[in-house]
């Protein structure tokens, strides 16, 4: 072969989606081309249009709904639009293969691990029962799975996350593909986990020599570890060449936005004498496991354990920590939604003997704002009533709800008009404006923020932080911030506290920790997140 | 907020079910012939619309008259049927009579041949055994089967739907025992269980529905207890919860809007279900009681008439007919609340 000749060549492509008489334009008009060995990323917002190219690569696409009126796709000189199924059918999984995002769902949960890659590899390859399952047992070395052996005849659900991308990863490489097309294959995994698995694919691409296709909308994800890199924005390619230029001397007014809005800057002043507002003190969630007939306990899960923190007034505290550290569960334990042991003081008030009745006029003071904007709103509800719900509970009259939800929503940057309509109307960012705006309404002193941000494209994200701080400034509200994403919670928390398994790792002032990490854990996470 | 100012969402259901075009018209088609059956005394009576007599008007399907008022010998109420009376009336004014002039329960006594008579122009399906019209029948028939069925349907949907709130909005214990005690209860044979009650007592409407009930709201539960298990868990379920919102005020407000899906796509269903319920039990003899309008004692007719085939014709073309309407209509329903069907 040619090495001048690209492998997989990409020329004006775009797509469209057509259901009766809707015209989509997904993909207006792209062009890129990549050589064997070389790692492109394809980067881009939600609705950029990047899956929607890769998977035209492999044409996924459900025809004839979708359709190409225009451009080329060309892998290894030979046209992919239009080819045959069968011919199509051989590619795939042999040349070129395709990592998912989602590992929870791309294995089929009632088949082993062994099967499922073994399958792959006899479509393609044929071969008796022995050699497939050498094959498939080194491939599963190769990707770092430990105790292969015994994990060998495992189901899906007894592996983690990180392990399941692992497997899909083997299986992807099952036939040593020229090409492997990898869409978002970090997105759900968490952030030591997320380097692990991009260090694989490195060292794997430089083993087998094949190209890669990344499409994330992460940034420091490309910076790593893309040679080349393609901007992609409302189905154009906005910008596209060497990873080092486009970072460094970003031409376009896009790319200069992305790269732009990575979160930065520091917390609120915070008023040195500010009351103490939240006590927290030995919490513990402990969920007891049952066993036997007569079901006794014979253990607990320790989902928060021993945790004690304070606030202040106006004061943010970032909880960090990996998926099941416990973030979400101490949330909810402060906010008195699930039952936990310790001693909980609000304003000087124990609420932690308090049952619902008698705790519930204090709810108004303690908010939460939740992760999921498509979730966390009732589509049934217009958005007044959503933001008015709060207030019909805890103010009788009916007659000043109206204005104060459009003060509201003012507030959060919103056009009042937009009462009247319903969720599902709205992008992912202006649904979070709006679940903040009913937890604001009521004027709280605190806010429990469960992952705002994680659902949220970077540029949006970064004006929801800039909205938040905002918000803390003018009405002193004190902010308990949970994430997973360090850059975020460095950009808005006075203080820190890193969860692990439950328990405490780490807490002190943000600067201080993240300057001077005590605890390897925390060093690790750091590394993984900051490069 | 108006009635006719319906939610983005309603309007999109309303629109999936106009484009079932089976179902919408058979839902026009029903509501068409419910609405002309709930006025059957206007329909098919023995007593005529509207008397004139003597320059007076009289409404005798609505007011009870005594024949003395037309100038008859007797107290009791005018027989307006009877030739004596139609004549006293006729000489000193007129009578206006329904389309059909008899009543489920009128005894034709001068029919021409034996009773069961077949059609003809006096008796357009014919007369039954004990020589009552058979139009008539069918009409009042219609009536007492669909209102049976709704009283039994919203009854039930009722109950089901509160219980299986409680079962999966409390979820553990609660749920436990609940679950428990339906799968007891819905063990019962409820066929004996009639047959011995119907020697106690007479049946009437009331009863029967009050023992169907007994058994038929079970239906629903295992359904709406699932939909409850799964939406407790949203995250705007917990935010009310955060808000401060009590249990009564998340279940109406949050969580059953999103469960009556799954309720209201069931209906029609259980609608037809009670018919054909009802109609088996009359056709044994333990429903309603004797004499009264009822499809399945016309089928019961049917079987023991052989040699009258339009008794049989007639009650299996009114319930094949009004069945399949509401087929059609659940099924034009179950496309209304599918979030996957596409307008287009």
């Amino acid at each position: 072969m040619n090495t001048n000749t690209p492998l997989l060549k990409v020329e004006n492509l775009a797509v469209n989606f057509s259901s009766g008489d809707d015209n989509v334009c997904a993909v207006k008009e792209i062009s890129f081309s990549i050589h064997k060995g070389e790692t492109l990323a394809l980067v881009g917002e939600s609705g950029s249009g990047k899956s929607v190219t890769a998977h035209s690569i492999l044409q996924l696409l459900p025809y004839p709904t979708a359709s190409h009126p225009k451009g080329s796709i060309q892998f290894d000189g030979e046209e992919i639009i239009g080819t045959s199924e069968e011919k199509m059918q051989t590619i795939r999984g042999d040349r070129i293969s395709i990592i998912f995002q989602e590992p929870m769902t791309s294995l089929n949960p009632l088949h082993t691990i062994s099967r499922q890659i073994g399958e792959v590899i006899r479509l393609h390859r044929g071969g008796n029962k022995k050699s497939i399952e050498k094959h498939t047992l080194e491939l599963l070395h190769l990707v770092g799975i430990r105790q292969a052996k015994q994990r060998f005849n495992s189901y899906p659900h007894e592996l983690s996350g990180g392990q399941r991308q692992r497997v899909m990863i083997a299986m992807a490489l099952a036939n040593e593909p020229d090409l492997l097309i990898a869409d978002e294959p970090t997105t759900a995994l968490d952030v030591t986990v997320q380097k692990q698995i991009l260090e694989l694919l490195t060292e794997l691409q430089h083993k087998i020599g094949m190209a890669i296709l990344l499409i994330t909308h992460d940034l420091h994800v490309v910076r790593h570890f893309a040679k080349r890199v393609c901007v992609m924005h409302q189905g154009m390619c906005v910008e596209q060449g060497s990873t080092e230029n486009v970072f460094e001397n970003p031409e376009q007014p896009y790319t200069k936005q992305l790269i732009g809005s990575i979160p930065s800057g520091s917390a609120v002043p915070l008023d040195t004498n500010a009351p103490a507002l939240l006590q927290v003190d030995q919490l513990k969630v402990w969920f007891p496991i049952k066993r036997g007939v007569l079901q006794r306990t014979v253990d607990h899960i320790k989902a928060v354990d021993d945790i004690s923190i304070d606030l202040s007034a106006g004061e943010t505290l970032g909880v960090v920590g990996e998926s099941g550290s416990g973030k979400s569960t101490l949330g909810f334990a402060i906010l008195k939604l699930i039952a936990s042991k310790g001693t909980l003081i609000f304003d000087q008030q124990p609420i932690d003997h308090m049952d619902q009745k008698t705790f519930r006029p204090l709810r108004r003071e303690m908010q939460i704002v939740f992760q999921d904007p498509y979730g966390s709103l009732n589509p049934r509800m217009s958005i007044g009533q959503i933001i008015a719900e709060g207030l019909s509970i805890h103010e009788g009259s009916q007659q000043q709800h109206e204005e104060k939800v459009i003060e509201v929503l003012t507030e959060v940057d919103l056009d009042p008009d937009i009462r009247h309509r319903y969720p599902h109307e709205f992008s992912g960012g202006q649904r979070q404006r709006i679940a903040i705006a009913r937890a604001l309404v009521l004027k709280p002193r605190l806010i429990i923020l469960d992952e705002p941000t994680s659902a949220l494209d970077r540029t949006v994200q970064v004006q929801i932080l800039e909205l938040l701080k905002d918000l803390q400034q003018k009405h002193g509200i004190a902010y308990i911030f949970i994430s997973h994403d360090l850059a975020v919670v460095k950009s808005i928390s006075h203080r820190l506290l890193v969860m692990k398994e439950g328990k405490k790792v780490e807490y002190g002032p943000t600067q201080q920790v993240f300057n001077n990490p005590q605890q390897s854990y925390t060093r690790e996470l750091m590394e993984a997140a900051l490069g | 907020m108006t009635t006719f100012n319906m939610s983005p969402i309603n309007q999109r259901r309303w629109q999936l079910f106009v484009k079932n075009k089976r179902g919408y018209y058979s839902l026009w088609f029903f509501c068409i012939i419910f609405i002309v059956t709930l006025f059957a005394e206007f329909v098919a009576n023995d007593k005529p619309l509207l008397v004139n007599y003597d320059n007076q008007l009289f409404f005798p399907v609505l007011l009870v008259y005594p024949e003395t008022e037309f100038g008859g010998e007797f107290e009791t109420e005018a027989d307006y049927r009877d030739e004596f009376v139609a004549e006293l009336i006729n000489n000193k004014g007129w009578m206006l009579w329904p389309p059909i002039p008899y009543s489920y329960d009128t005894i034709i006594y001068n029919l021409p041949v034996p009773a069961p008579a077949p059609p003809s122009a006096d008796n357009w399906l014919g007369s039954d055994d004990q020589a009552r019209d058979v139009l008539a029948r069918v009409i009042y028939g219609f009536r007492i089967s669909v209102l049976f069925a709704l009283a039994l349907t919203i009854s039930s949907s009722i109950i089901g739907v509160a219980v299986g709130a409680i079962q999966g909005y409390y979820g553990g214990k609660i749920d436990l025992i609940g679950q428990r005690l339906i799968e007891v209860f819905s063990g019962l044979p409820v066929l004996y269980l009639l047959i011995i009650l119907s020697s106690f007592v007479t049946p009437n409407f009331w009863w029967l529905l009050g023992i169907m009930l007994l058994f038929s709201w079970m239906q629903l539960v295992d359904l709406v207890r699932a939909e409850f298990f799964r939406a407790r868990n949203f995250e705007y379920v917990r935010a009310a919860r955060a808000l401060g919102l009590k249990n009564s005020g998340i279940i109406f407000r949050h969580i059953l809007p999103n469960a009556m899906v799954a309720t209201i796509t069931f209906m029609p269903f259980i609608l037809t279900a009670a018919i054909t319920t009802l109609t088996s039990l009359d056709f044994l003899g333990f429903g309603l009681p004797v004499g009264s309008p009822s499809l399945g004692e016309l089928v019961a007719q049917g079987k023991n008439n052989l040699g009258a085939p339009w008794l049989g014709l007639s009650a299996f073309i009114t319930l094949s007919l009004m069945l399949t309407l509401l087929v059609f209509i659940g099924e034009a329903a179950r496309d209304a609340f599918d979030p996957r069907k596409q307008i287009s």
